[in-house]
């Protein structure tokens, strides 16, 4: 154990952060007089580079993992919105690609953003766009894994997702509105309706794809490892006209999963 | 009642890594490494000096970053440059971070490893800049403790690179160049040498950065950092240089390059250049400049033996 950690005085005559980092965060607060120019010069506007350094540096963080939010809201709009994120929630990890999480909670809760009630989902969106983007590799199931499994043994069948994977539910056509606005193309009319996403990586490529109704309660329920036929039964509570071996095809082929798993029926007693 | 795996791929199991051999950079000139010039880069052929990432960029499990950074490993050196250990800081390092560390260390096999002399994490919050400390007697033996415990955590020593400073602190009693000597000489570590900071801080805080140079352990320098830089003004209207590495390296940062290698030989030389990342045909022209100065001493030193 080191001294620091047994001494707290120790600790104290070393901590020239606290006073120095107390200020970064909050223009009004006063320069720290720990610090100084040179040849007796003032430290205002170079303690102001530090400031600078910390909140522009996390604004453009965030503007790097919400593309989309910021074209939507236009850049001013954006840089405001997100130097309030940056100063009350600053990164609590060096790795910035981690950072964000809160934001689109804070985008709900952001006054000036209530007119547009579908923006915290599309950053919702953008936010598990970037965990797919950076998850593990990892094989994808392949398209002839459950032809193997005999018919009356389909029901019982388990998926495992991907490490990609992601599921995405709003209220609003949060997954058009991304996908709209995370190139440059044009952006038109959208109807209002509630949109299901699926998010998945193969190999370089991240997609976002707009589940069908009752797909979302289909591969919500085999996320969380029930069966096959589990899983069909409550998408077809939820949505009469859903098409089974269509939404199983499109989610293998999506790479939503690892690997099947069934229980073996032929295990003799012993 | 056993589950049967439907798939030949066990679930746990990921791509096997690539191995990669030691390759050497010694006398070469290298840029920073930005995905958006994979292309352009693996469309050449040769090498193409080496290439510097930010290790905090590929602590993620995987996907393209690794991809990418495994494509230039395979043909290139790499520097393993850390910007957020937090030596300088007054707190423990984080463990969980020194471990992704070395586990970037082991997968890559770098031909260097460095870090900064500067603080960026102050109890729970990450604030994304190198902030300067006081260089004094406790702050000398803490940064000395950390250094000692990151290059135990990663088996091998770092190069530590000087910052460029924009205030003084009031309690600071030794001189920079004495702080980083004592460092280099206490732990063993090498040095990174930015011309680019000694030029920024040397503008900042008035001192001579001949002096500097002078003063600074240049044998101990293992990597050189060359940068573009900005301009600002201080509270009394006069010029503040600020480290953008946003632009190409400044006349006056080249002459000081100049100085050092002929003072120390070719030492490997990186071209940063961080934001409004240009074309990689302008980036490694800039580091091609490096190159010429890095040969003509190289070749006038294989001369001088020639003769003698």
């Amino acid at each position: 154990m080191r001294a620091a950690d047994i001494l707290p005085i120790a600790l104290k005559t070393l901590d020239f952060t606290e006073p120095f980092s107390a200020a970064l965060l909050s223009p009004e607060a006063p320069t720290p007089t720990l610090v100084t120019g040179p040849h007796g010069k003032r430290a205002e506007k170079r303690y102001d580079v530090y400031r600078n350094n910390v909140t522009v540096s996390l604004i453009a963080a965030l503007a790097s993992t919400f593309p989309a939010v910021e074209r939507i809201t236009g850049p001013d709009f954006f840089r405001a919105m997100a130097r309030f994120h940056a100063r009350q929630t600053p990164p609590t990890s060096p790795l910035l690609f981690d950072y964000g999480r809160d934001f689109p909670d804070f985008i709900d809760r952001y006054d000036y953003a209530k007119d547009l009630p579908w923006l915290s989902d599309v950053a919702r969106i953008e936010r598990e766009w970037l965990d797919a983007y950076h998850a593990a590799n990892a094989p994808a199931l392949n398209a002839e894994a459950l032809s193997v499994v005999p018919p009356d043994e389909l029901g019982a069948v388990t998926f495992r997702p991907h490490p990609t994977t992601r599921l995405i539910s709003s209220a609003h056509p949060a997954v058009t509105i991304f996908a709209m606005n995370r190139g440059t193309g044009p952006v038109g009319r959208v109807e209002n309706r509630p949109e299901d996403g699926l998010i998945t990586r193969i190999e370089d490529e991240v997609t976002v794809h707009l589940l069908a109704p009752g797909n979302a309660t289909f591969l919500g329920a085999l996320l969380s490892g029930r069966c096959l036929a589990a899983a069909a039964a409550a998408a077809l509570e939820a949505e009469p006209a859903f098409d089974l071996s269509g939404a199983i095809g499109a989610m293998i082929a999506a790479g939503a999963f690892s690997h099947i798993e069934r229980e073996t029926p032929n295990v003799e007693p012993a | 009642m056993a589950k049967v795996d439907m798939t030949p791929h066990s679930p746990m199991r990921t791509e096997a890594a690539p191995r990669f051999p030691t390759m050497s950079l010694a006398g070469q000139a290298g840029t920073s490494f930005k995905p958006e010039h994979l292309a352009a880069i693996c469309a050449e052929t040769g090498r193409q000096g080496f290439f510097e990432v930010h290790a905090e960029n590929y602590m993620g499990a995987g996907g393209p970053p690794h991809r990418a950074l495994e494509r230039v490993r395979r043909d290139h050196p790499i520097s393993l440059h850390g910007v957020c250990m937090s030596l300088g800081g007054s707190q423990p390092l984080d463990r969980k971070h020194l471990s992704r560390f070395k586990g970037l260390v082991d997968r890559y096999q770098p031909a260097l490893v460095s870090e900064h002399l500067a603080w960026s994490t102050h109890r729970n919050t990450y604030l994304n800049d190198l902030l300067p400390l006081p260089y004094t007697a406790a702050t000398l033996s803490h940064v000395c403790d950390h250094v000692d415990q990151m290059q135990t955590a990663i088996g091998r020593p770092i190069l530590l690179e000087n910052p460029s400073t924009y205030v003084l602190y009031v309690d600071s009693s030794m001189s920079e160049t004495d702080f980083i000597r004592q460092i280099s000489r206490r732990t063993g570590c090498g040095l990174l040498l930015d011309v680019n900071n000694v030029f920024v801080s040397a503008t900042n805080q008035g001192f001579s950065a001949l002096d500097y140079l002078r003063d600074f352990p240049l044998s101990s320098v293992g990597e050189i950092h060359l940068a573009g830089h900005a301009e600002q003004q201080d509270d009394e209207g006069e010029r503040l240089l600020i480290d953008s590495h946003d632009g190409p390296v400044a006349d006056a940062v080249w002459r000081l390059y100049d100085i050092v290698i002929a003072r120390c030989g070719p030492i490997p030389t990186l071209i940063e250049w961080d934001s409004k990342i240009p074309d990689w045909p302008v980036l490694r022209a800039e580091a091609l400049a490096a190159q010429a100065i890095l040969d003509r001493q190289t070749n006038g030193r294989e001369q001088f033996h020639a003769r003698s």
